[in-house]
């Protein structure tokens, strides 16, 4: 994308006023959507953006520009802007040595999707929309869409990392309308996979489109899900999104720097039931959080956060790790060359426990099961957060009985994370998801085992 | 506003992909440009300061029922006329639908509004950082308990055409800003939060002092709280909350919901949908707005809409497309996200006509209640198609016509109908916040509030 002359010269004019770190974060990135809705192709999209964005870290203060052209004028300009904006410190100029280029292993693509025919993905679409639809009378809508993005990303800093990496990842979503005597209900289901076409191979998209049109139905006699306090059990591989918002986000060294979570200062102290071990993993293979550098260049690894309920160590970006003179943990992440990286999580997950599935629901006398969680949001210094429960159900003397209309519930991280008091030997990710922050989207992925929270505050309407 | 000088190349780059079309053919080209800078204080220095500059382009075809799309962010004529040729490739794998059509110019002159502020555009960066540390100062000099998380200084500004074989040619821009900051204030089991901004068409409007004093009270007024009891009661929602009930409204509203058999309002025009205290329209003409706009994403004009009258429901927000497939006239409501996205019907600004009591008053009514001032997970525990609401929330209790202690961790649940019904009071508070409502205090009551067991 960048010779390494020039990426040289704009490092060099990124640090005229004699900032202690620059950096060029470059990328090409195409997208490829087809949309089904309402029986019809509703849309099918092509998208290409390409643009680098100079960083300038000077002391405390930070300075960033982008641009969507490549030219080493434009780059030049992007660099002095970043300077200009980062300020000038009192060291001066030095001049940058970048080490040789490391190329990331890239996506592991077997088929590639941009040389899946546009015809074939209306063909797929087609199909999970006829399905759908045979599944109940009740169903009434369905819309369901596939794409594909290819990211070609260099990165080159004044710490000496250059570092170039590609990344491919395909996703399949399909929600659900039906309707009856109490109104619609919705089913939902999404499929994301950081490689190429051939997870079709290996996941139905039929499955997908039943189990969508199935909960959707189940739902249409739902019964209001209760308030108050009460035992939940969720269902293996849906339930990440708890533990990402109950303390992944208060495990960012961002927050954690500006004393604005409830972990701060906390490491080598119980934070959770000793049933719990956290981790966060860029590396596992074909996962939506997956990549093989973060997007500062830095190597995605296997972090360990809590071990056995104990605060073993948040997450880094690069600036923050440097600063505490520590090895970075790869989670400096960014949406787009237009946004500045931050701490981000990659996949996040629970290991498994030792209890069996069947005895955690069968002990449960009186609680809800939660089969698929929604997305949830956290408030990292209050420590408060909440998670949405899409599809649920009562547990009534140790047996899943009535499906519950959807709701959020809410709990404090270190409570709830205190209050697992039971953990299944069934792991299993979960679906894709967008995490934001600071009005950025990026990819990542959950998982844990089948758990109980001993209780949790269900946001029905149910007295 | 007129072709000119300094749009003149935007025109002309739209121009030459529109004179390709073949005659079964309809193009839209949708192009934008525009520039923003966040600045970020902490602790007395700037934490970060971002200039942005972006552009780029969006290409529909629509041939024989068909539609293609495709976009680039780069004005590059090159590249443009790539994008066009992947919009027609796109076009071939498409259903045929038979209301698909671009929009039609329908004689509604746009409304003269002042969008762009000259003073906005020239205020110097220097400046802009000054202000951002001076509201982070005057946050921190109000309360020694109260931590600044981070203070920000946000502006935008940009430019958008829309031109179509069909006869559209129209030109807008607009600019806007706010000044924001999130508060800490350290509990003895956790830390509480708060924010407070300022909006104005220019730095000269911003209320500093507001800005400041509520990001203060918001944090240090739920010092101490705790969870409430579970029980059916009556809710006030304050202005910033009752906005967010309004965005979640507005979407049912939608005219792509309506015909696509997604609206829980689908079939209820002229029936009374909510208390007859209730009138909501969707303003884009009144420049108060944040997100007042002349143009919609498909360049008919604005205009201003009643939704909702006196609790019975008027109509819907249509696109051309919407419009055209429900039978009726659009609205002006195509709303797109950026260049890249398609537009479909949304609302651009909507607005819930103030009554006559202040926020005080209102509470003064209320024997037993909570009052509502931040709320969480909407994205998650609404679901505008079955109607369930159920959101995360902190607030003050209301005792005997009087606020009372704080509470935090706890849900408010109803569903979307119900709440509508259930509205008792609006307020006179009408607030204009950085948001796509605004709305004054709203008082409803057989809320289910969820806590304590």
């Amino acid at each position: 994308m960048i010779e390494s002359d020039v990426l040289d010269r704009v490092l060099n004019e990124a640090r005229c006023h004699g900032a202690g770190f620059a950096e060029v974060y470059a990328e090409d990135r195409r997208n490829t959507g087809v949309a089904f809705d309402d029986r019809r192709v509703d849309g099918v999209s092509s998208g290409r953006d390409r643009g680098a964005g100079i960083r300038v870290v000077n002391g405390v203060t930070t300075g960033y520009a982008h641009t969507s052209d490549l030219s080493e004028r434009s780059l030049l300009a992007a660099a002095r802007a970043a300077a200009d904006a980062a300020g000038s410190a009192d060291g001066g100029s030095v001049i940058v040595a970048l080490d040789e280029k490391r190329s990331g292993a890239g996506t592991k693509v077997e088929v590639d999707p941009q040389a899946v025919p546009k015809a074939r993905r209306v063909e797929m679409l087609t199909e999970v929309d006829e399905i759908a639809r045979s599944i109940n009378g009740a169903v009434t809508q369905v819309s369901a869409g596939l794409s594909d993005s290819y990211r070609s990303v260099l990165i080159a800093n004044s710490d000496g990392v250059f570092v170039t990496d590609e990344v491919t990842r395909v996703l399949f979503r399909v929600s659900v309308v039906a309707d009856g005597d109490l109104g619609m209900q919705t089913g939902a289901e999404s499929l994301g996979f950081t490689g190429g076409w051939e997870v079709f191979d290996r996941y139905s998209l039929a499955d997908l489109a039943t189990e969508a049109a199935e909960q959707a139905v189940r739902k249409l006699h739902a019964r209001p899900a209760p308030s108050g306090q009460l035992p939940v059990v969720i269902a293996q591989g849906t339930g990440g999104v708890l533990f990402h918002e109950a303390c992944g986000h208060g495990l960012e060294a961002d927050h954690i720097a500006k004393g604005a979570s409830v972990y701060a200062g906390r490491v080598g102290e119980l934070v959770a039931s000793p049933l719990v071990t956290l981790v966060d993993d860029g590396t596992v293979d074909g996962e939506w959080g997956t990549r093989s550098f973060d997007d500062e260049g830095q190597p995605t690894r296997r972090n360990v956060l809590i071990e056995d309920g104990v605060l073993v160590d948040y997450m880094w970006d690069h600036i923050r790790a440097r600063d505490e003179q520590r090895s970075p943990s790869g989670n400096g992440r960014r949406q787009d060359y237009e946004s500045l990286p931050m701490v981000r999580m990659t996949n996040t997950f629970v290991l498994a426990g030792e209890d069996d599935p069947g005895d955690i629901i069968s002990s449960t006398e009186h609680g809800v099961y939660v089969a698929k969680l929604g997305g949830g949001s956290v408030n990292t210094a209050s420590g408060d957060f909440v998670f949405g429960m899409r599809d649920a159900y009562l547990i009534e003397n140790g047996q899943i009985t009535e499906p519950l209309r959807e709701g959020n519930l809410i709990g404090n991280g270190p409570q709830v994370l205190s209050d697992i008091d039971m953990l299944g030997t069934d792991f299993s990710m979960g679906g894709p998801g967008t995490c934001g922050k600071d009005g950025q989207g990026v990819p990542v992925g959950t998982g844990q085992p089948t758990l109980r929270v001993s209780s949790m505050t269900i946001g029905g309407t149910a007295a | 506003m007129s072709e000119s000088d300094s749009n003149s190349e935007l025109f002309a780059l739209a121009d030459s992909l529109i004179d390709t079309a073949n005659s079964s053919e309809q193009i839209e080209v949708y192009i934008s440009r525009g520039s923003s800078t966040e600045v970020r204080v902490h602790n007395g220095d700037v934490e970060h300061f971002v200039s942005a500059m972006s552009s780029g382009i969006g290409v529909r075809v629509i041939n024989n029922g068909r539609t293609g799309f495709a976009h680039a962010g780069t004005l590059d004529a090159e590249i443009a006329s790539q994008v066009l040729a992947e919009a027609r490739e796109n076009v071939s794998f498409s259903s045929v639908d038979e209301w698909a059509a671009l929009a039609e110019p329908d004689g509604v002159d746009l409304t003269e509004q002042e969008l762009w502020s000259d003073e906005l555009e020239s205020y110097p960066t220097a400046d802009k950082i000054e202000l951002a540390k001076k509201l982070e100062q005057m946050t921190l000099d109000r309360d020694s308990r109260i931590r600044v998380d981070d203070t920000n200084f946000v502006d935008g500004g940009g430019e958008g055409l829309v031109v179509t074989t069909t006869g559209i040619r129209r030109y807008g821009r607009s600019n806007s800003c706010y000044l924001s900051v999130s508060t800490l204030a350290d509990d003895t089991d956790g830390t509480r939060t708060g924010f407070g901004f300022a909006v104005g068409a220019h730095p000269g409007e911003f209320d500093v002092e507001r800005a400041a004093r509520d990001g203060v009270d918001r944090a240090t007024r739920l010092l101490g709280a705790s969870k409430p009891a579970s029980r059916s009661t009556t809710v006030v929602l304050d202005p910033f909350v009752a906005s967010q009930l309004l965005g979640i409204i507005g979407s049912t509203l939608s005219g792509d919901s309506v015909v696509r058999g997604r609206s829980l309002f689908a079939d209820r025009v002229g029936e009374s949908i909510a208390a007859p205290t209730f009138t909501l329209v969707d303003d884009p003409t009144d420049r108060r707005a944040y997100t007042a706009t002349d143009l919609d994403g498909e360049g008919l004009a604005a205009r201003r809409n009643v939704l909702i009258d006196g609790g019975e429901l008027r109509g819907f927000v249509h696109s051309s497309y919407s419009a055209r497939r429900a039978g009726e006239g659009t609205t002006g409501n195509a709303l797109r996200g950026g260049y890249a996205g398609s537009p479909s019907a949304g609302c651009h600004a909507l607005q819930l006509v103030p009554g006559d009591q202040a926020q005080a008053d209102l509470i003064a009514s209320i024997d037993d209640g909570v009052l509502i001032e931040g709320v969480s997970g909407l994205h998650s525990g609404v679901n505008t198609v079955s109607g369930d609401f159920s959101v995360g929330a902190t607030g003050m209790s209301i005792r005997n016509g009087a606020i009372a202690e704080p509470v935090r961790e706890f849900t408010i649940a109803s569903t979307i109908q119900r709440l509508l019904n259930d509205i008792v009071e609006v307020g006179a508070d009408l607030e204009w916040l950085p948001m796509r409502a605004s709305a004054p205090s709203l008082v409803i009551r057989d809320v289910m509030v969820s806590g304590s067991s």
